[in-house]
């Protein structure tokens, strides 16, 4: 086990693309990293690039306190589980996961302890006989994990174990996944665009976007407090909504906030002093759905009453999403069921303010 | 009126369905015909050969009655050639000089293929196509060149001259076939490879060779009919029956002038196409496709 740095590392292809631009990222031993974001952002670049399957351009990566920018991935110890499992098709299960400890001469009687006890932790003992095509893909899946279990490696990569599973599996062997890693506590880099699987699973996330960070935290701190709009609208589901605004003078001294002719909120006193220099400003309101939603005649402070026309409404049994638009932003609220909501109607909401983010529209930097 | 209206849609959908019927019919009957004809043409040869074997030199030059059948059916033919030497020395040369064109044109197809398909470097593009245009230089361009460097090399006249010729023909389409089974494994399972520990070579024979078998069999079928089927170069280089193989063997020693032995070259047709029968039937047993199922989401 170890600790992973990467610093001011650049991968830049020919042709002079840039897929990863200078990141600097510090893995504490132990630690379970996700690194999240769009397709195209460079989250499956840079983890290539601390297995050793790229090269860097420019930049230091760390392993174990060693720098490893050279060294050749089988030197690295490290292991790796993809997408598409890359299992051996002409190998048993039990060859598959022994193939790296045989490569590396460990006794016969290790190498069989050592696949026997990671397929007991994968409950994969029965499949151990059977080749990869008569495996679903669920436990091909604990089959890549065992192969990257039983080497003792010094660092986990996962990149997007789990994209090719269907719904179900995929939410079964995520919480497989943080078992194993609760059990071996072995330092891992796992790479998803999922957000839930990066919320649920990760110690820390990492929000990358172009090729850049855009921020670093644990699930909860990238939920509540996000830096900027892109991680904003990254992290939750649904996504944040956004509606542009202008900050205004409020009763009492307090300020308002401005999203349209009808909608015109106070912010929260806690507030004032934060967001007054934008005062008379354009900004982008940020509130996510799980903040809006069915009116409540006795409300909280920070709470508002608003009002706004249905476009769609969408059941899903513990909760119904509501779908309107305002001035041309699509807003989406999540209300009780058992709320009466039709399309075409005025419907009126909550709208916790306590909750809600302020973000410079140039830089999508929230304030 | 609503009654009317569900039975015509179920009357069109009768006859949607009863026209689908038909034209699947008239394909397969379409299917049988090609296949016949294309069966007759190619069983019609070898059939003529055997019924030929079976006739003595007598029933032959007699030219009574079918051609096609056999009155008076003998093995005399098949006895000559089994216990004459100088066949039994054109068998052993064949085998012997397919065997080692075998094998040399498959460890070259195989080290080509593998470094062009995975380890890409500089150039790696162009020499895969330069690969193949040699495939395409044909073989009656090169004899008298080749003449030459046999000649200089002192192996006019020497079987294994074919050894060093045969691969010329061999390595560039069994390459060719290799870099197309390597490049459908999937990279990543070099990339699973290289993370457990494995070095080039060690991927090539645990990862690549026994996953692209299917493809290797077909290289190595394709380079036993180039070898023991050729004809131009063992004419071109080899006179005297020591040397021979079964191809310019058979034709020089049962047509004397203006005397052909119809009945023993049809049996030594026969027995020489023996080997890539069996070899066919038993490679075939192994030509499993979709070896590389399970390997990756699919």
């Amino acid at each position: 086990m170890a600790e992973v740095s990467v610093r001011k590392v650049v991968k830049e292809y020919d042709g002079g693309v840039q897929a990863v631009k200078g990141i600097d990222l510090d893995i504490a031993d132990h630690e379970f990293v996700v690194l999240v974001g769009p397709s195209g952002c460079g989250k499956s670049t840079t983890l290539r690039m601390i297995a050793g399957l790229e090269e860097i351009t420019s930049g230091e990566i760390w392993i174990d306190g060693d720098v490893v920018n050279d060294v050749p991935p089988r030197d690295r110890d490290i292991a790796m589980v993809f997408q598409n499992y890359a299992l051996y098709p002409h190998m048993s299960v039990f060859d598959n996961m022994a193939f790296g400890l045989k490569l590396r001469k460990f006794p016969k009687d290790e190498i069989k302890r050592r696949v026997d006890e990671a397929a007991r932790i994968l409950d994969i003992v029965p499949l151990l006989d059977r080749k990869p095509r008569a495996l679903s893909g669920g436990q091909r899946q604990r089959v890549a994990m065992g192969r990257a279990i039983v080497r003792n490696p010094k660092v986990f990569l996962f990149d997007e174990p789990l994209s090719n599973l269907d719904a179900k599996l995929r939410v079964q062997m995520r919480t497989e996944i943080k078992k194993v890693h609760q059990t071996v506590r072995t330092t891992t880099v796992y790479v998803t665009h999922d957000q839930i699987e990066a919320m649920t699973l990760a110690d820390r996330v990492v929000v990358m976007n172009h090729g850049v960070i855009e921020q670093v935290g644990t699930p909860n701190d990238l939920y509540h407090h996000p830096a900027t709009r892109f991680v904003a609208g990254f992290i939750g589901s649904p996504a944040m909504n956004f509606m542009p605004c202008r900050v205004q003078d409020g009763a009492n001294g307090g300020l308002d906030v401005r999203v349209s002719d009808s909608i015109i909120v106070p912010i929260p006193p806690a507030r004032v002093d934060r967001y007054g220099k934008f005062k008379g400003k354009n900004m982008v309101l940020g509130l996510r759905p799980e903040h809006l939603f069915e009116y409540h005649e006795q409300g909280k402070p920070g709470w508002s009453r608003v009002e706004m026309l249905v476009d769609v409404v969408e059941p899903m049994g513990m909760e119904t999403m509501v779908h309107y638009f305002v001035d041309g932003a699509p807003i989406c609220a999540r209300v009780d069921p058992a709320t009466h909501a039709a399309p075409g109607e005025m419907m009126p909401l909550t709208a916790d303010l306590n909750q809600m983010h302020l973000m410079e529209p140039d830089t999508g930097k929230v304030v | 009126m609503s009654a009317t209206v569900a039975e015509r849609r179920i009357a069109v959908a009768a006859h949607r369905k009863n026209s689908l019927h038909r034209q699947r019919q008239w394909a397969l009957y379409g299917s049988y015909a090609a296949l016949a004809v294309f069966v007759f043409m190619f069983l019609v040869p070898p059939f003529y050969t055997l019924m030929t074997s079976l006739k003595s030199s007598a029933e032959i030059s007699a030219q009574t009655g079918s051609p096609w059948l056999v009155k008076h059916p003998t093995l005399e033919n098949f006895w000559y050639l089994i216990t004459y030497p100088n066949f039994q020395r054109y068998y052993m040369n064949s085998v012997i000089v397919t065997i080692l064109t075998v094998s040399v044109s498959m460890v070259i197809s195989v080290l080509a293929a593998f470094s062009l398909s995975r380890m890409g470097f500089w150039g790696s593009q162009l020499l895969s196509t330069g690969v193949f245009l040699t495939y395409l230089v044909p073989p009656s361009l090169l004899f008298i060149p080749l003449f030459q460097i046999i000649g200089s090399l002192g192996l006019i006249n020497n079987f294994w001259c074919l050894v060093l010729l045969y691969p010329t023909l061999a390595v560039p389409f069994c390459t060719w076939i290799m870099i197309g089974y390597f490049s459908s494994i999937p990279k990543e399972l070099d990339e699973a490879a290289l993370i457990d520990g494995a070095g080039y070579l060690q991927m090539l024979w645990k990862i690549f060779i026994p996953v692209a078998m299917p493809g290797i069999i077909a290289a190595t079928i394709f380079a036993f009919t180039v070898s023991w089927g050729a004809f131009l170069y063992p004419l071109a280089y080899l006179y005297t029956s020591n040397q021979m193989v079964l191809t310019v063997g058979i034709i020089s020693d049962l047509i004397r002038g203006d005397v052909f032995q119809w009945g023993k070259i049809m049996a030594a047709c026969l027995l020489a196409s023996l080997p890539p029968i069996v070899i066919y039937a038993f490679l075939m047993d192994y030509y499993v496709a979709g070896l590389t199922a399970g390997a990756t989401k699919g």
